[in-house]
C-alpha cells in the first residue's frame, strides 16, 4: 500500500511540474506539448493445474505473474491544427513458474523459477479533423530470459463527416528470436543448458508474426454502437516451445514439434448499448479458425451499473469454447509415427469460463478530491478451464488514470 | 451448410442489417454514446486479462489485445 501511495505521490508531483511548465511562457497554449493522461495498471495473476506441457501434459502448472504498466500520453497541436499524440509505455512482469524448474530438474533446486518480462512501447498518432483521418505508428520491444521480440505497426483511420462511422486499418509485425533451451533429458551431447555461464553452444531460432486488421465502428442510434473487426495473422519460424516434452505410446520421449507456419483468422463483433439511465451492456462475440485445425467461439458480456453518475459496478462473464489443434494428444498418447506432436493443453479442446466484478470510481472533482486523479478501477475475475484435470486461476487488477 | 459458413453468413447479415438501420446521430445527441462505459475498445483494466487469454487459450486476435510478440510459454 505504501508503494502505491509513493507512486501516486510521485506521479502527482511529476504531473504538477509538467503542468507548471506548460502554463504559459509564450501565451500560445495549443502549440505546446502537454500531458494528456497518465495510466498506471497493476495486476496479480495466479494459476494452478496439473497438466504442464514442460513435463509432457502432466505435472504442476503453478504460476504467478505480477504485472505492471505505466503509460504517459502527450499531445500537441501543430500549425495545421492536426493533433499529434505520443504515447510511451513501460511494462514489467515478475513471474514465477513452478513447471519451468522441470526443464532441468537436476540443476535447479528452487521451489519455482522466477523471471522478468520487460516490454516497452512507443506510439505516435496524428489526427486531422479537416479530413477526418488518423495516422499512426507503433514500435515495441519485449525481452525475457530466452526470448526477444521487436514489433512495428502502422495504422490509419477515416471517419464519416458526422463521426458516426469509422474504419480503421492496421498492419503489425513482430520479429522474435527464441533461444532454444532444451529439457535436460533431451539435450544432445555438448549442447549448452542455457543457464548463466553455459550459453556458448545454443541455437537461436526466429519466430515472425505478421498481422493486419480491419475494424468498422458504427453508431446505430443514440444508445447503441457496434464494432466489426477481423484480424488475419500469419506466423512462421519456430512455433513450438523447445522445452516442452512429449511422450509416445511406445514409451519414447521427444521435444514438442509443430509446423513452421500458422494462419489465424478471427472475426469479431463488439457492441455497447445504454439501457435506461443506469445500465450499459457491453457484448463481444468472436469466431476463430486456423490452419492447425483449431476453431473457437468466444462470448462475453459485461453490464456496468451506474450506482451514481460517477460510481459503477461491472459484473462480467466470458465463455470460450475451442476445438484443439490436430497435433494435440495427452501424455503417452502420441503415435511414434506422428509428424507433429504437442501435449500443451493450451492447444487442446476445452471450455473456459471467466467471471468477476469491477468497481470504477470517476468523480468530476477527482478521486479523493485530488483534481488530476481522474479515475480508479479495481477488477477481480476467476478463470476455470476444463482441459485435462482442470486449471483454475485468479486475477486482480487495479487501473488508475491521471488527467 | 458447413458451420463455419453459417457463422460467416450470420455475421454478414448482422453487419448489413446494422448499416441499413442506422440513424444519423448529431454530436449533441451523443452524451450516452460518449459515456466512458460505452467504449468499444478493451479497457485499461482488461489489459492483463487480454494477455492471459492469449497464453491460456489457443484462439487469439480481434479482441483488442496483441496477437504476437513475447513468449508466454511458462
Amino acid at each position: 500500500m505504501k508503494k502505491i501511495t509513493y507512486t501516486v505521490a510521485a506521479l502527482l508531483s511529476f504531473f504538477g511540474s509538467a503542468r507548471a511548465q506548460s502554463t504559459d511562457t509564450t501565451g500560445y497554449q495549443p502549440k505546446k506539448l502537454k500531458i494528456e493522461e497518465v495510466n498506471f495498471v497493476s495486476g496479480y495473476y495466479s494459476q494452478n493445474g496439473n497438466n504442464s506441457a514442460i513435463t509432457g501434459g502432466i505435472g504442476t502448472e503453478k504460476l504467478y505473474d505480477f504485472a505492471n504498466s505505466l503509460e504517459i500520453r502527450l499531445s500537441k497541436t501543430d500549425r495545421r491544427n492536426r493533433v499529434h499524440t505520443i504515447s510511451g509505455e513501460v511494462n514489467i512482469d515478475f513471474y514465477s513458474s513452478a513447471s519451468q524448474d522441470n526443464i532441468d530438474p537436476l540443476t535447479i533446486s528452487s521451489a519455482s523459477r522466477t523471471d522478468k518480462h520487460i516490454y516497452p512501447s512507443l506510439s505516435w498518432n496524428m489526427k486531422n479533423d479537416a479530413n477526418h483521418t488518423t495516422k499512426g505508428a507503433t514500435f515495441s520491444y519485449s525481452t525475457e530470459y530466452d526470448y526477444k521480440s521487436l514489433g512495428f505497426g502502422i495504422n490509419f483511420s477515416k471517419s464519416s463527416k458526422d463521426n458516426n462511422r469509422e474504419i480503421t486499418l492496421k498492419a503489425n509485425t513482430f520479429q522474435d528470436t527464441y533461444t532454444v533451451i532444451l529439457p535436460s533429458d533431451l539435450r544432445p551431447s555438448g549442447y549448452s543448458s542455457g543457464a548463466e555461464g553455459d550459453k556458448s553452444n545454443l541455437y537461436y531460432k526466429p519466430r515472425n508474426t505478421y498481422n493486419g486488421s480491419i475494424a468498422l465502428s458504427q453508431v446505430v442510434n443514440k444508445s447503441l454502437q457496434l464494432l466489426f473487426i477481423t484480424e488475419p495473422t500469419y506466423q512462421e519460424g519456430l512455433l513450438s516451445t523447445p522445452f516442452h516434452r512429449t511422450y509416445f505410446t511406445d514409451g519414447s520421449e521427444k521435444v514438442e514439434k509443430l509446423p513452421g507456419s500458422r494462419f489465424k483468422l478471427p472475426l469479431g463483433i463488439r457492441g455497447s448499448y445504454f439501457v435506461g439511465d443506469r445500465v450499459v451492456l457491453r457484448g463481444f462475440y468472436r469466431f476463430y479458425a486456423d490452419n492447425w485445425g483449431m476453431t473457437a467461439h468466444t462470448v462475453s458480456l459485461e453490464a456496468p451499473v451506474k450506482i451514481t453518475p460517477f460510481l459503477s459496478l461491472s459484473p462480467f462473464y466470458r465463455f470460450n469454447s475451442q476445438n484443439g489443434v490436430k497435433y494435440f494428444a495427452a501424455y503417452k498418447q502420441h503415435s511414434p509415427d506422428a509428424t507433429y506432436y504437442t501435449s500443451d493443453y493450451d492447444l487442446s479442446s476445452f471450455q473456459s469460463h471467466f467471471g468477476g466484478l469491477g468497481i470504477r470510481l470517476a468523480p468530476p472533482g477527482g478521486v479523493m478530491g485530488i483534481r488530476h486523479f481522474a479515475s480508479i478501477e479495481v477488477r477481480y475475475g476467476h478463470f476455470y478451464r476444463n482441459a485435462g484435470t482442470g486449471m483454475q486461476s485468479d486475477m486482480l487488477t487495479m487501473a488508475v488514470k491521471f488527467k | 451448410m458447413h458451420p463455419n459458413v453459417k457463422i460467416k453468413v450470420v455475421l454478414i447479415s448482422v453487419f448489413v442489417a446494422t448499416l441499413s438501420s442506422c440513424v444519423s446521430v448529431k454530436e449533441y445527441q451523443k452524451n450516452r454514446i460518449n459515456d466512458s462505459e460505452m467504449e468499444l475498445s478493451a479497457r485499461k483494466s482488461e489489459k492483463f486479462e487480454q494477455s492471459f487469454y492469449l497464453y491460456r487459450e489457443g484462439a487469439s486476435g480481434a479482441n483488442g489485445g496483441k496477437s504476437g510478440g513475447g513468449c508466454g510459454c511458462n
